[in-house]
């Protein structure tokens, strides 16, 4: 079982080493948590991930793999031992290996686990302290509930009748969920973190100074990076009704990082881009601005982020006058192209979830256009598509 | 062996305790993040308390560099007591000044070591610190000293989650996320800073305060430091429960709110909000 917890987590793309692996050992020899599946879990928590976004996808793996047992593994068959050592010879580094010499070897340490579990079993045998049984816990099934009722109290601590880990309580950490106001704040680090990269090196005064007094006299120069940045963007927003709420949050986004980019301009558009987009949202007839002077205007070294759902008719991208807004001489898609080729770095942010996008005629299209530089308007789409703008092309 | 289960003025949830009793048991670092104000901070004080431990604060901004917690070099020192002729000059030992690593190494009794807000510093700060805090050793250069750890320290370190942590880091922490208190901790909370405090007030006044986070929107939500923060506001201007919980209906926004929306946006934000709520009542 505890096997394939192990590689479960790995499937689930919670990233264990085999060194939290052994840290989870170690901490069970030292009976950091003894007797209770709940601390058993607390402690594999705090061992094997890492990162709050895999908090949730460790919850779903532990439940899936102790559905149903009380007991955290059953010792006589659990531990593949012999794999584990070949494992450690070929991936453990010199250290480690040492850490577990240090530890008692690995005969040792698999043996002192199985002793712990083995206690365990028969603690819970006796009717103890485990979670589930008769007394504490009146709603009894499992995954009964899943709000979870509370059932008293227990050595001072809360149970209630739904397991921590069903709780599912680390679910909004996830960076795969879509981008909204919960995370905007992470979305916002992101964001800062790129605007920051990339920028040139200037003389450090007090550095230079520093190291010179500390070389006797003779001069040392330092360099920094300078600390403003020099990103410049050039931001499309689709103002199409549907799209309202998450355009905001985009907007919202991209204008609280304002201070950091060097030049950070807002167009807006709808649905699809045609000659001309507007600087102004509300008074799209009267600000308006053609593309081909928006070309003009910004070079080439400005890097474009269209933010919008390309959901809409075929005819609307790829056939003249099929703008919803006015006549168009000239389908969209020649636009779009016009404008990725001005501008090479270039990505899409789409907030329609990823596994739809196959199935939408348009968003297929739209998305072969721009080179399937198109990303999910998540935390980690972002990522991508902030990496993304860094290459060129 | 030493454990950690709170203490009368910070409430530990169970998890927290497993993670931090982890790293006191295998002596190795404890890295904490969660939203701001739910104790990050506090923790590492806590710690020390709980367990009668010293703590050393070793508090990172942007400009920190791994070599500081370690020693310095006093250059400048030495350059001025070399024009001014003093005999100290002869001896580079004199120039050499401990960081917070250095006297966490030096301390006679294992205490409680915190970095707090690493995430603050350069990328490469983390990294930089690797050896020092598996080892729990280092060399001087200039002395050619090595120092060493007299016992290990109990290393609490906090981040905000501005940069992320290298791999190789993480690999050597625990981990643990505080979990925004659920009410029911929250209430915990509330108790070991006010103790004895009517309960209709404390329930009225999470109320209001779940329901404030709630608000879409919302730039900055309110956190544990702020809610403490506000009730003590409510107790010191007397406010009673009814008060709370008979706000006048045309108003939504909380009394006394400016301890619990701090930014200006926030506060229209709820005006609006509050709008929209009694439109909505006067239709119904
Ligand atoms: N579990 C708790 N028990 C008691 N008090 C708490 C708890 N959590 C938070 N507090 C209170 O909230 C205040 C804020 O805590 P602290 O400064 O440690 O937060 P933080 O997470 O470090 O915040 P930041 O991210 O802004 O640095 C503390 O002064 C403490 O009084
Ligand atoms: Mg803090």
């Amino acid at each position: 079982m505890f096997f394939s917890f192990f590689a479960e987590l790995r499937e689930a793309k919670v990233p264990v080493s085999l060194r939290e692996y052994l840290t989870l050992m170690e901490a069970m020899q030292k009976r950091v948590a003894a007797f209770d599946i709940e601390d058993f879990y607390f402690l594999a928590r705090t061992a094997l991930v890492k990162d709050e976004r895999h908090l949730d996808r460790f919850d779903r793996v532990f439940g899936h793999c102790f559905k149903g047992s009380e007991t955290p593994a059953d010792p006589q068959t659990a531990i593949p031992d012999q794999w584990l050592r070949k494992l450690a010879e070929r991936f453990l580094t010199d250290e480690e290996k040492q850490l577990i010499e240090a530890l008692g070897g690995w005969e040792q340490l698999m043996e002192s686990l199985r002793q712990r579990l083995a206690e365990q079993r028969s603690r819970h045998q006796g009717g103890g302290k485990w979670i589930g049984t008769a007394g504490t816990s009146p709603f009894g099934a499992y995954g009964y509930n899943p709000e979870g009722v509370r059932v008293g109290q227990q050595g001072g601590r809360n149970r209630s009748a739904v397991k921590v880990w069903d709780r599912r309580e680390f679910r909004n950490l996830d960076d795969t969920v879509e981008l909204g106001t919960r995370n905007i704040k992470l979305a916002l680090r992101r964001l800062r973190q790129f605007a920051r990269e990339g920028a040139a090196e200037e003389l450090d005064l007090g550095g230079t100074v520093k190291s010179t007094a500390h070389n006797a006299g003779w001069l040392d120069l330092k360099l920094v990076p300078e600390r403003h940045n020099v990103v410049k963007l050039l931001l499309f927003l689709d103002v199409g009704g549907s799209m309202e709420d998450h355009v905001r949050v985009c907007e919202e986004l991209f204008s609280a990082t304002r201070s950091e980019f060097k030049h950070l301009i807002h167009f807006y558009f709808h649905n699809c881009i045609y000659e001309s987009v507007w600087r102004d949202s509300r008074r799209r007839h009267v600000e308006q601005v053609p593309i081909i002077e928006l070309i003009r205007t910004y070079d080439r070294s400005y890097r474009i982020v269209l933010v919008g759902d390309a959901s809409m008719s075929p005819y609307e991208i790829e056939k003249e006058g099929g703008s919803v807004e006015r006549w168009n001489d000239e389908p969209g898609e020649v636009w779009l192209r016009r404008l990725f080729e001005a501008y090479p770095r270039a990505v899409w942010l789409n907030p329609v979830p990823e596994k739809y996008w196959a199935g939408t005629t348009s968003i297929a299209m739209i998305r072969r256009i721009a080179e399937n530089r198109m990303f999910p308007l998540t935390l980690d789409g972002l990522d991508r598509a902030m990496r993304r703008l860094k290459r060129r092309g | 062996m030493l454990r950690f289960e709170g203490t009368d003025t910070y409430v530990a949830t169970q998890d927290l305790q497993v993670a931090v009793n982890a790293a006191i048991a295998l002596e190795r670092p404890l890295l904490v993040k969660g939203e701001p104000g739910t104790g990050k901070t506090i923790l590492a004080h806590e710690i020390a308390r709980g367990i009668a431990k010293d703590l050393i604060t070793w508090h990172i901004k942007s400009t920190t560099k791994a070599q500081q917690g370690l020693y310095e070099y006093d250059a400048v020192s030495r350059l001025r007591d070399g024009q001014l002729g003093d005999e100290r000059v002869h001896d580079i030992a004199n120039y050499i000044v401990p960081g917070k690593l250095w006297e966490a190494f030096e301390a006679p009794e294992a205490p409680v070591l915190l970095i707090d807000e690493i995430d603050k510093a350069d990328i490469e700060f983390p990294n930089d610190l690797l050896l020092e805090l598996d080892r729990m050793e280092f060399y001087v250069y200039e002395t050619r000293r090595t120092i060493r750890a007299r016992h290990r320290p109990i290393v609490i370190i906090t981040s905000n989650n501005e940069k992320e942590l290298p791999d190789a880091f993480l690999r050597r922490c625990f981990f643990h996320y505080i979990r925004f208190p659920d009410r029911e901790t929250m209430q915990r909370i509330i108790d070991v800073h006010f103790p004895g405090l009517k309960h209709e007030l404390v329930h009225e006044a999470l109320t209001i305060f779940y329901d404030t986070r709630q608000a879409p929107g919302l730039k900055k939500k309110p956190s544990t430091s702020e809610l403490l923060d506000w009730i003590k506001l409510l107790l010191v201007e007397d406010i009673s429960p009814e008060v709370l919980r008979t706000r006048d209906p045309a108003k939504l926004i909380p009394p006394l709110h400016g301890a619990l929306l701090k930014n200006e946006e926030d506060v229209h934000l709820f005006e609006r909000l509050a709008f929209l709520h009694r439109r909505e009542r006067s239709g119904s």
